[in-house]
């Protein structure tokens, strides 16, 4: 007895709480979503999907329970076997799944459909915590200690294989983690310009750079972010910065001198110089390198060649390797498309959803543009316009407010378990639910890419929410045993 | 643990980027949901139809009671797209009387989105308008076989008789300025154009309301918004009664067959119009339905004008009956008295200028001279009157007394008739006078003004209400056509009285002098056992042709029940057909019906045309068949 009121005493309530108010608040925008004015039936009833939302929340609630009142370290000690387990799973997913809307990663269980995508993620973060616990790494300094990204890569793969690229990209959610326990945060820079060449070079590949120049404004960006980086990085990590200074004048200057020659004497594809630039700094830094004996000098050439290769290839990968629907998606996202009717459609109609809000919302139940199905997959991936029409702007503040809250709290918690063990899942939980909500409110607002994954405790759904409790009340359980072992 | 204390720090840089994430997207809301209403907007035009109520427009009645206008239903055909697959297309067209071509090209034409830019393969789409009621029911039996296909009713107004229409008027859809003008109105509503249905059309119209439903994302129709809560329920128009006498309307429009001209009769005591004709004339149920635009086309190139309403629109020298207008002027002014005497050796004749005139005794006084219609007599006065430099310093000064008294007879100004483009005639003034002849112009210059030539224009309302205003020995009131308007009051200026300059007693002196024209003057033919008429002729020279003949006069003389103006272009003499025409309306309205004298008298009227005039109206028989059998709503 004693035990257990201990235990009862050192969960985290205030966390607790959170997640009832967020569940609540869930509930009612599924009401709101799937609310038919023909119809305007029992929201209890179970045909209906705020009806079966409801079946969804006790089971999660019962699921919590269960997960709170386990032993202190049976997920610990279960950590590869789970995580070895759902790799087999999501190996054999595509073959036992049934095709939804192009995706391959519902299986059935009996009369439900589940995503076992959604719970592999807890399997991930336990196992990546296991073996930096057991590794007593401190520090991510060493190239073997990457060996874990092999972790993350491994579901992730298996996922795409699946056809789920917006689950599989929640993964990279981890490197936030690994970023708390020592990534160094060059390279989280470097893999943020990768993005952003990406998302520029695409977003626009089709202006040029003034009317009738031959070059497109795109590519010229992209450079001019390559130089920009490549100077900013010899201004950090170079002391004295006599050598930044240095190539800061000849890269600007001499773009800038091509631009105007490009501009006013002949026109000429101006990228050439810059890519030419480019080159030259590499090897001027190669150069540096073996002549100062600093490996800064061939770190930051690296980069720069890195992106270089990023930027030839993104073409490739965007012609290639995405699918339709997604380049389609990252094409209006980009504002390549502006045609509203079409494939801009989700997220011009979701604006205006939200948008119709005001300040105080339309009122539960009353939002029509939802409803009417303005706005598509308004009970999943776009739930957050629910909120927006008829919460209004309070309502979608308080929500938002809540998931910061909630973000906050993980950190706060993390940070305060004895063990890397505890902290390494506590950063893994509280990057999954930045991700989702990032992406997820983004996209609603049009200021991300529409990659189709649910908003925590709102979208419709048994398995995300299933996968989200289970993924929270672990660590609520290793958060709650956490005095013990500091005595 | 002490390696990881910098590490630890790096939980501020997590937070924070978690930080700045909810706080671009709050900023981001913001934007959305408070700096811009047009999402709102997006939003309400999207998922909300207000679906537009037509009221009632109003009925309109004669002054009996009897219905003149209704509305009556009419029938559009509606298509969905998407529901129409499978249409046998030479079966409904030859349901519908249409050529396959036609059905293709209309079907083309409604998916046409710059032609039709709220098209959706959803909803219901126009495709054919106001069919009949016989081609409804043709087309209704077999709509079972034509899914897809809808019915949609509609009203659109209805003529029970063939008559009035310069003063019923008609409806048609808005133009783009009528849009531009009042924001009530949009594209493919119905507005009043012409006549009463114009002047008095937010009256008639009533007001729209609207339902607003709920629209889903394919256009389909999903309830009301809020249970209706916002909508409004259109408020159907006001049913008007005319002063119109439909008999003696009809009358009139069968007396002025085969003329051009017009006939004005007015109730002197209310100013309410009894009958404004105006020939030629068209039957008002042309202007209904599917064939209104080829015909108002046909109308409106006929060179008779039959769209013109010249009861009000027309001006013309009122000729002879302008006298009785100089007659009390000359007397308010004392530059004659009931004694007076002019001679007139057949005609005016001062120097070298001669205005001629009939034989009659000379000199003669006031009132054989209205009786005789003497222009001697009244060139005497005028000339009189503008070369009084005792009363008036300057011929100028003169003159304006003399316009001043026109104008408070209604004359030089629009009346204010409640129709629409009424003209104002056409007063002179000394400042007209100085303009044209330099200043050196005197009473002998525009003598001719005093026998209602010359410069001086009158429309056949104004005469009539010359007419109106001796009946009432000095005060007129407004004419108007609408006698009420349901719960509502008329407008002031149709109840208030207006006086003219002129006292009384000088109008007694007039109407004596009318009186003796009937008994023994220019309208002896007016002249009957049964009331006694006052009348004068007017014979009005103009520079087109033969003269018109014109008829101004009143009856009973005490208590007047009618005052009346008949003006017949190129008539010839004022007794031709001004003074018969005149008499058998005045017989009509107060005996309630024409005595078989007076009745073949009427046909002999109505067959003797000025013109060739067949005009564009029904056959005889379909008028006296829907006659018979009116719609009835």
């Amino acid at each position: 007895m004693k035990k257990k009121a201990g235990l009862f005493k050192s969960i985290d309530w205030i966390t607790v709480f959170i997640y009832l108010v967020l569940l609540g608040m869930g509930w009612m925008s599924v009401c709101g979503a799937t609310y038919d004015f023909d119809q305007a039936g029992n929201f209890l009833d179970f045909s209906t999907r705020s009806g079966m939302q409801i079946i969804w929340i006790a089971s999660s609630l019962l699921l919590g329970g269960i997960i709170l009142s386990t032993d202190d370290r049976l997920f610990e000690s279960l950590s590869y076997l789970i995580y070895l387990g759902f790799l087999v799973v999501l190996a054999a997913t595509p073959y036992m799944a049934h095709d939804i809307k192009g995706s391959l990663s519902w299986i059935k269980v009996g009369s439900f459909s589940v995503q076992p995508a959604e719970f592999a993620k807890f399997g991930t973060a336990l196992c990546i915590a296991k073996v930096i616990e057991s590794y007593g790494f401190h520090r991510l300094t060493h190239w073997r200690d990457y060996i874990i990204c092999l972790l993350i890569f491994l579901p992730m793969g298996l996922i795409v294989l699946q056809r789920e690229t917006g689950s599989a990209l929640v993964y990279l959610s981890f490197f936030l983690m690994l970023y708390r326990e020592g990534l160094p945060g060059c390279l989280l820079f470097a893999g943020l310009s990768a993005i952003a060449y990406f998302v520029v070079g695409a977003r626009f590949a089709e202006i040029p750079l003034w009317e009738l120049a031959p070059v497109n404004l795109g590519r010229f960006l992209v450079f001019l972010m390559i130089q920009i980086f490549t100077v900013g990085m010899l201004w950090v990590y170079i002391k004295p910065r006599k050598v930044a200074w240095r190539v800061f004048l000849y890269s600007i200057g001499l773009t800038l001198l091509a631009l105007m020659v490009s501009r006013y004497v002949i026109p000429f594809d101006i990228t050439w110089i810059q890519l030419a630039i480019c080159v030259c700094s590499i090897f001027y830094l190669l150069y540096l390198a073996l002549h100062e004996r600093l490996l800064a000098y061939f770190y930051i050439a690296l980069f720069t060649f890195g992106s270089l290769t990023i930027h030839f290839s993104a073409d490739y990968v965007m012609n290639n390797v995405l699918q339709n629907h997604q380049r389609e998606r990252i094409q209006v996202l980009l504002g390549l498309t502006d045609d509203p009717k079409n494939k801009g459609y989700n997220v011009n109609q979701a604006k205006i959803a939200i948008g119709s809000g005001g300040l105080k919302g339309k009122g539960f139940l009353n939002g029509t543009q939802t409803k009417l199905k303005y706005v598509p997959e308004q009970d999943t991936d776009f739930i957050f316009c629910t909120v927006g029409e008829e919460e209004g702007f309070i309502g979608c503040s308080i929500v938002l407010s809540l998931f910061l809250f909630l973000i906050l709290r993980l950190i706060h918690l993390a940070e305060r378990q004895p063990y890397a063990f505890g902290r390494v899942y506590g950063y893994c939980v509280m990057s999954v639910f930045l991700f989702h909500v990032f992406i997820n409110v983004g996209m609603v607002l049009g200021l991300t890419p529409v990659i189709g994954i649910p908003l925590p405790f709102f979208s419709y759904g048994g398995s995300s929410l299933w996968g989200f409790t289970i993924l929270l009340f672990i660590f609520l359980r290793i958060d709650a045993a956490r005095g013990k072992a500091q005595s | 643990m002490e390696g990881n204390y910098e590490l630890e720090k790096r939980k501020y840089v997590l937070g924070g980027v978690a930080f700045l994430i909810i706080i671009v997207y709050l900023l981001r809301l913001f934007s959305l949901q408070m700096l811009s209403e047009d999402y709102k907007h997006n939003a309400d035009s999207n998922a909300l139809l207000e679906r537009i109520q037509f009221p009632a427009r109003g009925a309109i009645t004669d002054r009996n009671g009897k219905l003149m206008v209704y509305n009556q239903p009419a029938y559009d055909i509606m298509v969905v797209m998407n529901e129409q697959v499978g249409v046998d297309t030479a079966d409904i067209c030859a349901s519908l009387g249409i050529t396959v071509e036609r059905y293709q090209r209309r079907m083309k034409e409604i998916k046409d989105k710059t032609r039709n830019p709220g098209y959706s393969p959803y909803t219901q789409q126009l495709f054919m308008n106001q069919l009949s009621a016989e081609e409804f029911s043709r087309f209704q039996e077999k709509l079972f076989r034509f899914p897809g296909f809808y019915i949609q009713k509609r009203s659109i107004r209805q003529y029970q008789y063939p008559y009035a229409a310069h003063i019923l008027g008609d409806v048609g859809e808005v133009g783009p300025s009528d849009i531009k003008a009042d924001e009530y109105y949009r594209s493919g509503d119905y507005i009043g154009k012409l006549g009463v249905e114009r002047s008095y059309e937010t009256l008639l119209r009533g007001e729209k309301g609207y339902e607003i439903l709920l629209r889903d994302a394919h256009g389909r129709i999903k309830g009301r918004y809020q249970g209706g809560k916002y909508d409004k329920m259109p408020i159907p128009g006001k049913n008007l009664k005319l002063s119109i006498d439909l008999d003696l309307q009809a009358l009139g429009e069968r007396l002025m067959e085969g003329k051009l001209g017009s006939i004005v009769a007015i109730e002197p005591s209310t100013g309410e119009v009894l009958c404004m004709v105006s020939s030629p004339t068209y039957d008002p149920r042309l202007m209904v339905g599917r064939q209104r635009g080829d015909n108002s086309l046909l109308l409106g190139r006929d060179p008779n004008k039959p769209l013109l309403n010249r009861a009000i629109m027309g001006q013309y020298p009122p000729g002879s009956t302008f006298k009785t207008s100089q007659a009390l002027t000359f007397l308010q002014e004392g530059i004659i008295t009931p004694s007076t005497s002019y001679p007139c050796s057949h005609g005016f004749h001062y120097g070298s200028l001669t205005v001629g005139c009939h034989g009659h005794g000379s000199p003669l006084p006031l009132i054989p001279a209205i009786a005789t219609s003497c222009n001697g007599y009244f060139c005497w006065g005028l000339y009189h009157m503008l070369g009084n430099r005792k009363k008036y310093e300057t011929v100028q000064d003169a003159m304006t007394t003399w316009k001043d008294y026109m104008v408070s007879m209604g004359f030089g100004y629009k009346l204010g008739v409640d129709l629409p483009s009424e003209a104002r005639g056409m007063i002179p003034n000394a400042q007209y006078y100085d303009k044209r002849y330099g200043n050196s112009w005197n009473g002998l210059t525009i003598i001719s003004i005093s026998i209602g030539q010359g410069e001086v224009n009158l429309t056949p309302l104004q005469i009539a209400n010359l007419g109106a205003t001796i009946a009432n020995r000095g005060f007129y009131i407004v004419p108007h056509i609408v006698k009420e308007i349901q719960d509502q009051e008329l407008d002031s200026i149709y109840r208030t009285r207006r006086n003219t300059m002129v006292k009384p007693e000088n109008y007694e002196l007039v109407a004596r002098g009318m009186r003796q024209a009937v008994l023994g003057g220019t309208c002896r033919a007016a002249n009957n056992g049964w009331y006694e008429v006052c009348g004068k002729t007017g014979t009005a020279q103009n520079p087109h042709g033969k003269d018109h003949s014109v008829f101004m006069g009143f009856a009973p003389m005490e208590n007047p029940q009618i005052a009346i103006c008949v003006y017949v272009e190129n008539g010839g003499w004022g007794a031709t057909y001004g003074v018969p025409i005149g008499a058998l309306m005045m017989e009509q309205f107060i005996r309630g019906h024409l005595s078989p004298e007076s009745e073949a008298r009427a046909q002999q009227m109505a067959s003797s045309h000025l013109i060739a005039y067949e005009g564009i109206k029904k056959p005889q028989n379909e008028i006296e068949e829907e006659m018979h059998n009116p719609l009835i709503p």
